[in-house]
């Protein structure tokens, strides 16, 4: 007897030893996963925050060498300004940082301590306070990537000089100018608003920001009306036949067929065949809505299916017809879900690469797109095009792309997650 | 005797191949409850569902006879499905109403057949059908709740409501009580007793007892074929086929 109750006792702990075990393996599993995307995470961040401030150096420039009397500048209208030649007046405005220079070699090196568009950032300065311009005015010019680099430590001092791109006597410039109190940061806003540059500390991902956002509208409008009612004619009112089980398939196939393959048809089709405007938001958004449609119909289908069919009897039997059960009944209740699904596709095509990349959304575009027409990139290939180049400011600048794209993705989701939880139907 | 409202002639259903009713021919009174009793896939359910049409939601579904009501065959081409089901109310198995509010479960169908002229019209409808339902001292204060948050009973009455808000003549109701408590189960007979004043009324029910307390007349199907229809009092006391005999004692079913 106690021979029995004691064998017992062993297998009871066998059995609670071995969900015990299992516990831990699945407690470790997720721990790794969480701990890859912590890593990855903390990896991004810490070498794409940086971008979001930028270095400015302090310059006096004295606008009275300009002109006799700074007050003509509230006549001149921005086109006379922009016809004012200010290169030589810029650049002495910069020398008057260290006035004793005098070879020439050595105020080549002063010059390239800021971007090269100075002169260009004072022609605004001008535009934008042409009313009360005094005969000095003080103006934060944008420092050159190197000097950025150097300020925010991720580039070595300590390198031989021939290593480096940034020379000795520039870096005794730099620390005067920092010893005085003429170096600061600034957030960098001119990162989210300009487009793509071949000068990192002028490049921004604005261009490619309003191309993903033209790029998913497109999407969108193209996408969810026409998954929305290839899911309900097929849920609801397709008769299930060999026709219908052959498209349900293909819908399904459609799903996992790799995106460059969307990309190709983009390129040979809306492209080739239809001639429309190569590397702009509308064609990636046609070939991205491909890639999304068979997302949102599975998404809808599945919705829609989970909806009681007592509901559509309980319409049927006070006379509605199928079309009004469907949509008055059925619909309503399985929009949350369909939308879920909408935004995860938008989500996914958001952050989809290969397609654009055949379809020329590739190309170096300096200009912020102004309509789906225009020539545009987009933020996951502006990460791939950041990642290639060769200057560290883009590395900083790649991070932080791929930074705001998951901040992206995860308001997406968090919007899906929303939706959800709000409209959800309560039984 | 009372006319007669329905009238099935020869009717045989098929799901696919498998045939689900033989050569069932039957009358309904008027104004009078006729239950329908049977064992588990006897083909009741599926013959009230052919009062109505609502089988040609199911695609494999042939119906072969004729079913007359006032002397027209509901499955003449002419007839449009959607009228039929304006005359011929529903209440099903399981209480489903529409994840709206009260008022909207009840307000849907007068809307969709335009038999309101205005709102308080409909709002007129909406109380009727809710006081004939006796439901409506229930939820007068809450019309704009979700009818899902009603209890099972109610939600039934709530569905009962919602069939006779479009006026119809005839009432057909699916084992309205297999999901409901002996109290519900009670009010709702109560109900039926009212209702038969001005609506023909078909119940399938699995409960003996139930078909005895609530009907004039009473069909006993057994696999797929009408045994025995007679009046109720007939059926029970003296039944004329065997199987009537066996299955109302209890010996299967």
């Amino acid at each position: 007897m106690t021979d029995r109750i004691e064998q017992r006792i062993n297998s009871l702990n066998k059995r609670l030893n071995s969900e015990k075990r299992f516990r831990i393996y699945c407690i470790g599993a997720m721990s790794f996963a969480l701990a890859w995307v912590l890593i990855l995470f903390l990896n991004i961040f810490s070498s794409g925050y940086s971008a979001f401030y930028r270095t400015v150096i302090q310059v006096d420039v004295p606008f009275l060498n300009l002109i006799e009397d700074t007050t003509q500048f509230s006549e001149m209208s921005s086109e006379d300004i922009n016809n004012l030649s200010m290169y030589s007046f810029s650049k002495k405005a910069i020398y008057g940082l260290f006035p004793d220079i005098e070879e020439k070699k050595d105020k080549k090196m002063l010059i390239r301590l800021f971007s090269i568009e100075f002169e260009q950032e004072i022609r605004e300065f001008l535009k934008s306070n042409k009313s009360n311009i005094n005969e000095t005015e003080t103006i934060y010019l944008t420092a050159s990537d190197d000097v950025d680099q150097v300020n925010k430590g991720n580039y070595p001092r300590d390198l031989d000089e021939d290593k480096r791109r940034i020379k000795d006597i520039q870096l005794l410039f730099f620390d005067d100018l920092v010893d005085r109190g003429l170096v600061s940061y600034e957030f960098n806003l001119p990162f989210l608003m300009r487009g793509d540059s071949r000068e990192p500390e002028l490049a921004g991902v604005g261009g490619s920001i309003v191309g993903s956002l033209f790029t998913i509208l497109v999407v969108l409008i193209l996408s969810f009306p026409i998954g929305i009612f290839a899911a309900i004619y097929l849920e609801e009112f397709a008769p299930k036949n060999r026709v219908t089980d052959f498209i349900e398939i293909n819908i399904n196939n459609l799903a996992a067929v790799p995106s460059i393959v969307f990309g190709l048809l983009g390129l040979g089709i809306i492209l080739n065949t239809f001639g429309l405007p190569r590397s702009t938001p509308l064609v990636g958004g046609i070939v991205l809505s491909l890639m999304t449609l068979p997302t949102i119909i599975i998404a809808t289908r599945a919705s829609l299916r989970a909806v009681p069919p007592s509901i559509r009897e309980g319409a049927l039997a006070v006379g509605a017809t199928k079309m009004q059960a469907v949509m008055h009944h059925v619909v309503p209740v399985a929009m949350p879900g369909a939308l879920t699904g909408t935004i995860i596709g938008l989500a996914q095509a958001l952050g989809e690469t290969a397609p654009l990349l055949l379809i020329g959304m590739v190309a170096f575009v300096v200009d912020v797109p102004q309509t789906p027409l225009d020539a545009s990139a987009s933020l996951p290939v502006q990460v791939y095009l950041w990642s290639e180049s060769a200057e560290r400011g883009y590395v900083e600048k790649t991070s932080a792309t791929i930074m705001m794209l998951l901040g992206f993705l995860i308001l997406m989701n968090l919007a899906a997650v929303l939706i959800r939880r709000k409209f959800e139907t309560k039984w | 005797m009372k006319s007669i409202k329905i009238k099935a002639d020869n009717l045989n259903v098929y799901y696919g191949e498998k045939q689900a009713l033989f050569d069932v021919s039957m009358y309904m009174e008027e104004k009078q409850v006729t239950a329908l009793i049977g064992p588990s896939g006897c083909g009741k359910s599926t013959f009230i569902r052919c009062l109505n049409r609502m089988n040609d939601v199911i695609d494999i579904c042939k119906v072969q006879g004729k079913i007359e009501i006032d002397g027209n065959n509901i499955y003449a081409p002419s007839m449009q499905v959607e009228q039929l089901r304006e005359r011929v109310g529903m209440v099903f198995q399981k209480p489903n109403p529409f994840p709206k509010s009260i008022f909207e479960n009840v307000a849907y169908g007068p809307r969709i057949h335009g038999i309101a002229e205005n709102k308080s019209d409909l709002e007129e409808i909406v109380v009727n059908s809710l006081k004939k339902a006796a439901l409506f001292d229930e939820v007068k204060d809450r019309l704009n709740d979700a009818g899902t948050g009603l209890s099972g009973g109610q939600q039934q009455r709530l569905c009962i409501a919602r069939a006779i808000s479009v006026n119809p003549d005839i009432i057909l109701m699916d084992e309205p009580c297999s999901a409901l408590d002996p109290i519900a189960t009670a009010r709702i007979e109560e109900l039926m007793g009212e209702l038969k004043t001005e609506y023909t009324i078909i119940i399938v029910t699995h409960s003996m007892q139930q078909a005895a307390r609530v009907s004039s007349r009473t069909g006993f199907f057994h696999l797929g074929k009408l045994v025995e229809v007679d009046k109720t009092e007939t059926i029970f006391s003296n039944p004329s086929d065997q199987r009537t005999q066996d299955y109302i004692t209890g010996r299967f079913g």
